[in-house]
């Protein structure tokens, strides 16, 4: 096999609950600090121990950050798993397995290479404690890896020592385990393989994090001072994030006191419930959760959207219908929130695309509620959410300063004759608003049900529909709100793709590989709904566009016919639902075979 | 629904309180509840109350969830701003408020079928979360809005005006809040203003949540015979444990309460609630001994009112998230984002 330097996938097939996600974690960190561009996604399940687990680190010297389809090493450590993970193995490639016990013989393949290490053997002898017997036996196959793949000691030794800095105990032990490992390839091995590590410097400037740490981060930046939510997966590191930021830079100094509260609610109802009355009440409010925990807000989404009160929403998108599968990953709560809740709604929704827009859109979100009186929901995914991603580090703008909308202060309400809470005085839908306890002349009464635009109570229809067709004008204001597409394009290709949050990844690795092949196609990714005038002049700019995205039922080129003037024929959909994160493959042979077709020509 | 602009007529006999402000200022918009409708009667004593108590109108927050008492709110403190939730959900609104500013009065207006069954799981956890507001249920044991059916609160054998009988056993408020680990569990009736306009007082300034559960006959659709919540019955059966008088904070607390009967509770702003037992053998801060006072009552069909239970040292909220003493929604950004520097700091940790 020739070599390939830095551009090759581990896969790690491991039970859960035996710490195998620190071993892993080290792994693709050190490659990171060896300055290689990586990507680990963990494919876990709904499960605290027991249960097969995955983590596939994918090494590129190119910077591609979705999974490749391949498996170049696979490291086989749950003999439930065997049979299936051996057959993964791409031909030409390893595995790597625990050679204590008899491995089946009935099971093998020649077309890749089998490396035995005694790991538990190895272990057993060296650790006495049960639980660190477990444990160590991850560490030890990261040892075998380190000298299979000529991973730097240095860096694995020094991440080892910075993330047990509060455990020094630990320190010992999981050298001595990464020893064994090592120096048992290094003698029985062939060592480096043909697959294996060099120094680079292409990740300075970069951080390795996931989305819902960003996006905790985001809201503590916005001055978010109100966290109300209901555990639920993939959105629950989300709060946990938030909390311990706040722990750190929101205690007032002096009195030891917190400026921020943060309440676990007793379900989503409450947890969107406890977000709008902060929100009412003029603080910055925001809630983290999924697909089922945003069916369970629908009714008060209704109600904020047209009783006018901001709100941040993130819906860290899981599979679903119903409970779904928990721990996969999806966009199919498109189309459902775009029109979130009974009545004629429409929300306005942003989609990341990788853990920086997670921070920065949890920033924008907060800007443009409060502009807009209305909530604002962020879609992520458990990819984003939950892998830790390479992103370019993030600067903060020191001249930053909060949009906090139209609110009236107690000097001009003082000032003021009569305050109508819901007039349009501008003309762009935005009518403006008054905090509770802070004049008299303010007051007023919210309420979701039919009202005029005094904020009076009303059953009459001009009144009724007054207050209506202003909230529509007020979403067609939020499209030079919301942040522009992302585009790609190059003059004269006729032939583009449409798509949305993390596929970005695996798309743009399809478009240098149908570059290489000779077809230009050009990208957008929105980035905001509504949609801005951008979608549309790029629609309009392409005679054939491939809408790529993570559902079954194609809800971004539903939305887009729905919302743009694009006709049908110029649409079709690449699709990709099964849950894991996608890859390009699928993208590149659905543009290839619909080309062959004359689809595009 | 206002489709009548009530006339602010200003007399000048009317007596003012310390603002200088007459009971006129304390009132909203013309109710369109039935006449003789007992929710009126608490609109009356709560105007009455926060009268009384000084509060400048605006620095209320009125919360309301759906149904004929969430109505409601606007008919009394036009000046403060009001929210009317969506079914049930009144509760989590007011935490969400409170969580923002912690410096204003909360009272939340609602009804059986609001909090007892639609919004049962919401009022437990406020109250289990010892919210700063007063609770208010008007309690009518029927859904008026949508025409006389049951609801949670109606007694075993208590019959329908159209002639069904109830066969569920009802959830009790008081009960329930006892339970729950409520701080401050009261019980009135709208047709007597004496009892409910002190117990009023007392729930705004309590620090925690207070749960005053307030029986309220529905004239049009529950206050025929056989019915448990009419006002005959009502008065009937209605048996005070404990009177409570609130003592502002600047006037001194009379001596002449004699001590088995009478027993003073200081309140966290320094106003006190003077209880006096009308029954001998009732303890309001005992919570186990209210809970048996209470079975046993209500198995005799009787109806216990007054404070039934106060306990002022429970930490509300934010004494227990130990949050800052100003309003959230009024920290200044500055002190709210850590800036650049720190941002470098965290992604140290990300490399």
């Amino acid at each position: 096999m020739n070599a390939r330097i830095n551009d090759f996938v581990i896969k790690i097939a491991n039970v859960n609950g035996t710490g195998s996600a620190s071993a892993n974690g080290l792994l693709m960190k050190a490659i990171f600090r060896m300055g290689i561009p990586v990507v680990g996604k963990n494919f876990f399940p709904s499960n605290i121990q027991g249960l097969p687990t995955w983590f596939e680190i994918r090494v590129s010297r190119e910077g591609y950050l979705a999974r490749s389809g391949r498996v170049d090493i696979m490291v086989a450590m749950n003999a439930q798993t065997y049979a299936r993970d051996l057959a993964d193995v791409s031909p030409g490639g390893y595995l790597l397995y625990d050679s204590t016990w008899p491995r089946d013989k009935q099971l093998t393949r020649d077309d890749i290479t089998l490396i035995g290490i005694p790991l538990a053997q190895m272990v057993n002898q060296q650790f006495e404690n049960i639980r660190a017997r477990i444990l160590m036996k991850n560490v030890c196959y990261l040892g075998a890896l380190a000298a299979l793949l000529d991973l730097d000691m240095r860096v694995l030794e020094e991440l080892l020592k910075e993330t047990f800095a509060d455990k020094q105990k630990l320190i010992a032990g999981n050298l001595k385990a990464i020893e064994l490992g090592y120096q048992y390839a290094k003698q029985h091995c062939d060592c480096p393989l043909p697959l294996r590590l060099e120094p680079m410097h292409a990740t300075a400037g970069h951080i390795m994090v996931d989305g819902n740490t960003l996006a905790a981060l985001g809201c503590v930046y916005a001055g978010a001072t109100v966290g109300a939510w209901y555990p639920i997966t993939p959105s629950t590191s989300l709060m946990d994030a938030f909390k311990e930021f706040c722990e750190r830079y929101r205690v007032d100094p002096e009195t030891g006191k917190q400026r921020y509260c943060i309440v676990q609610a007793e379900d989503e109802l409450a947890a969107i419930g406890m977000v709008l009355g902060a929100g009412w009440n003029g603080a910055r409010a925001f809630t983290p959760t999924s697909g089922p925990g945003l069916s369970l807000m629908n009714e008060f989404i209704g109600f904020a959207y047209y009783a006018e009160i901001p709100a941040v929403i993130f819906d860290v998108q899981r599979v679903g219908p119903s409970t779904g599968m928990p721990t996969r990953t999806q966009q199919a709560d498109l189309l459902f929130a775009a029109y979130a809740s009974h009545g004629d709604t429409r929300h306005v929704l942003l989609f990341p695309a990788d853990p920086a827009e997670c921070f920065h859109m949890a920033v924008a979100a907060f800007d443009l509620a409060e502009r807009l009186q209305t909530p604002v929901m962020v879609l992520s995914d458990l990819d984003i959410g939950m892998n830790d991603w390479m992103v370019p580090k993030l600067r903060w703008d020191e001249g930053y300063v909060p949009d906090r909308g139209k609110v009236y202060s107690r000097e001009q309400l003082q000032d003021m004759q009569v305050f109508h809470r819901y007039t349009d005085s501008d003309g762009d839908g935005i009518a403006y608003r008054s905090l509770p306890g802070v004049h008299p002349g303010g007051a007023y009464f919210t309420r979701g049900s039919g009202h005029d635009r005094r904020g009076a109570y009303t059953e009459d229809a001009d009144e009724y529909q007054d207050v209506l067709d202003r909230l529509r004008r007020k979403h067609d204001t939020a499209k030079a709100l919301v942040p522009a597409p992302v585009v790609r394009s190059k003059k004269g290709v006729k032939t583009g793709i449409v798509s949305i949050g993390s596929c970005d990844a695996a798309v743009r690795e399809a478009l240098d590989i149908l570059a290489r092949g000779g077809t230009e196609v050009n990208y957008l990714r929105v980035r905001g709904f509504p949609f801005n005038r951008e979608v549309e002049e790029f629609i309009e700019r392409h005679e054939h566009l491939f809408v790529v995205e993570q559902n079954r039922d194609a809800q971004l080129k539903a939305l887009l016919l729905l919302e743009t003037k694009v006709e049908r024929r110029k649409l079709t959909s690449i699709l990709h639902y099964g849950g894991m994160p996608m890859d390009s493959r699928c993208i590149v042979s659905g543009i290839n075979e619909a080309l062959a077709k004359g689809a595009a020509a | 629904m206002s489709f009548m602009q009530k006339p602010r007529v200003s007399h000048s006999q009317l007596p003012r309180n310390e603002l200088g402000l007459t009971t006129r200022d304390y009132e909203g918009s013309m109710s369109t509840l039935c006449a003789g409708c007992g929710h009126d009667s608490i609109t009356a004593a709560l105007i009455q109350a926060f009268w009384e108590l000084n509060i400048e109108p605006y620095k209320v927050a009125k919360m309301s969830g759906i149904g004929c008492s969430s109505k409601t709110p606007a008919y009394f403190l036009a000046e403060a701003h009001g929210i009317n939730a969506v079914h049930g959900r009144m509760p989590s609104i007011a935490t969400g408020a409170n969580a923002a500013d912690r410096n204003l009065y909360y009272l939340g207006v609602s009804g059986d079928g609001d909090s007892l069954s639609i919004g049962f799981g919401q009022f437990a956890h406020a109250l289990r979360r010892n919210i700063n507001m007063l609770y208010i249920i008007e309690n009518n044991g029927v859904y008026g809005l949508t025409k006389g059916q049951f609801s949670a609160s109606a007694d075993v054998g208590s019959k329908a005006k159209k002639g069904e009988v109830n066969q569920q056993p009802p959830i009790d408020p008081v009960i329930a809040a006892l339970t729950l680990g409520g701080s401050f569990v009261a019980r009135s009736f709208s047709g007597d203003k004496g009892q409910l306009v002190p117990l009023i007082k007392a729930g705004i300034m309590h620090n925690g949540f207070a749960l005053l559960d307030v029986l309220s006959p529905c004239v049009t659709f529950n206050d025929h015979e056989d019915s448990t919540k009419s006002y005959a019955h009502t008065r009937q059966f209605y048996h005070p444990a404990v009177h409570a008088d609130f003592v502002p904070q600047k006037k001194p607390i009379r001596a002449a309460y004699d001590d088995g009967e009478s027993m003073p509770v200081e309140l966290h702003d320094g106003s006190t609630v003077v209880l006096r037992k009308v029954s001998k053998d009732y303890n309001p801060t005992n919570r186990a001994r209210a809970y048996s006072y209470l079975h046993e009552h209500q198995k005799r069909g009787e109806i216990v009112t007054g404070l039934l239970y106060i306990d002022e040292d429970q930490r509300e909220m934010h004494d227990i998230s130990n949050t800052v003493s100003a309003a959230l929604r009024d920290l200044p950004y500055a002190e709210l984002c850590p800036g650049s520097a720190a941002l470098e700091e965290i992604q140290n940790l990300y490399r």
